[in-house]
């Protein structure tokens, strides 16, 4: 059952992406080009994504558990370092290279553009990448 | 130049947070992309076991599915204009990937689930990739002229 509420959540946040206009990054580096063509569309997907969200996360964490699952598996990290503002600084600049963010990146996969085919390898080398980086540079230090 | 499509980009949006609310109260899961499409790769310590690597997959499988769904059922092609650079791409792949993953999350995980819970790194990690994704296409676009 977990499986296929991650796959229906999957579909209905992949559908929501498309629809928005999350999906093309001509939209997306378009909303960051506030000195030229701006299109502000995207605070839109921002705004209807943010504001259901907080109101059903409300609703949500009333219950005790989760409905399959025996436990909310919620971020415990509360402190600001310095791994939090790098490693956002960095995904922002690649945001603002490729007009990609991951989710995007999946739904426009399909569609198979040059240009997805290749950043799609490139972004899962990253994220590898992002994920050993903690362990190395800690063993380093 | 793209069409300003609040209306629509209002509604795709609330079917993210539809996602983002569903995935928490079914799965007790936050919808962060970067980190369920991270914890899919190697190495996988005990996620197959415990089963947390079925609903992962299975959450990107309808990611994946959605663009063909949505040209199934409007009947038309989705409007996407993609750069063809593949320099550029492979390096912003790269970057965006690294970023997200080492930063713990994206637009979806700190952006949308994190700003939600109003918390406070979320919150900070998301004022800083919009500031750094502002100046670099402002760069590249008006300085470098890409």
């Amino acid at each position: 059952m977990k499986t296929l509420a991650g796959l229906i959540c999957g579909l209905i946040f992949g559908v929501g992406l498309v629809i928005s206009g999350m999906s093309n990054p001509a939209k997306v580096l378009n909303f960051l080009d506030l000195a030229g063509s701006w299109d502000p569309s995207l605070a839109f997907v921002m705004g209807g994504a943010v504001l259901v969200t907080f109101i059903g996360y409300r609703v949500v964490l009333n219950r005790a558990t989760p409905v399959l699952s025996d436990v909310f598996h919620l971020p415990q990290k509360k402190d600001i370092d310095g791994q939090l503002l790098t490693g956002a600084a960095i995904f922002g600049a690649g945001w603002g290279l490729g007009g990609f963010c991951p989710g995007p990146a999946f739904t426009a996969l399909p569609l198979m553009s040059t240009g997805i085919m290749a950043f799609f390898p490139a972004l899962l080398i990253g994220m590898w990448a992002g994920r050993m980086a903690p362990g190395i540079l800690a063993a380093r230090a | 130049m793209t069409e300003f499509t609040p209306w629509a980009s209002a509604f795709g949006g609330a079917l993210i947070g539809l996602s983002a609310v569903l995935l928490l109260a079914l799965n007790g899961r936050i919808a962060g992309i970067s980190g369920i499409s991270s914890a899919v790769l190697p190495p996988w310590g005990g996620r197959i076991a415990n089963g947390d690597m079925a609903w992962r997959l299975a959450f990107i499988a309808g990611l994946l599915a959605a663009p063909l769904v949505v040209q199934m059922v409007s009947g038309e092609p989705i409007e996407q204009t993609v750069s063809g650079n593949i320099g550029l791409m492979v390096v912003a792949g790269l970057v965006t990937g690294f970023g997200a993953v080492y930063g713990g999350g994206c637009t979806s995980g700190h952006g949308v689930c994190g700003m939600s819970r109003l918390s406070m790194r979320s919150i900070l990690a998301t004022l800083t990739f919009m500031a750094t994704a502002f100046v670099t296409l402002f760069v590249m676009r008006h300085i470098v002229g890409v």
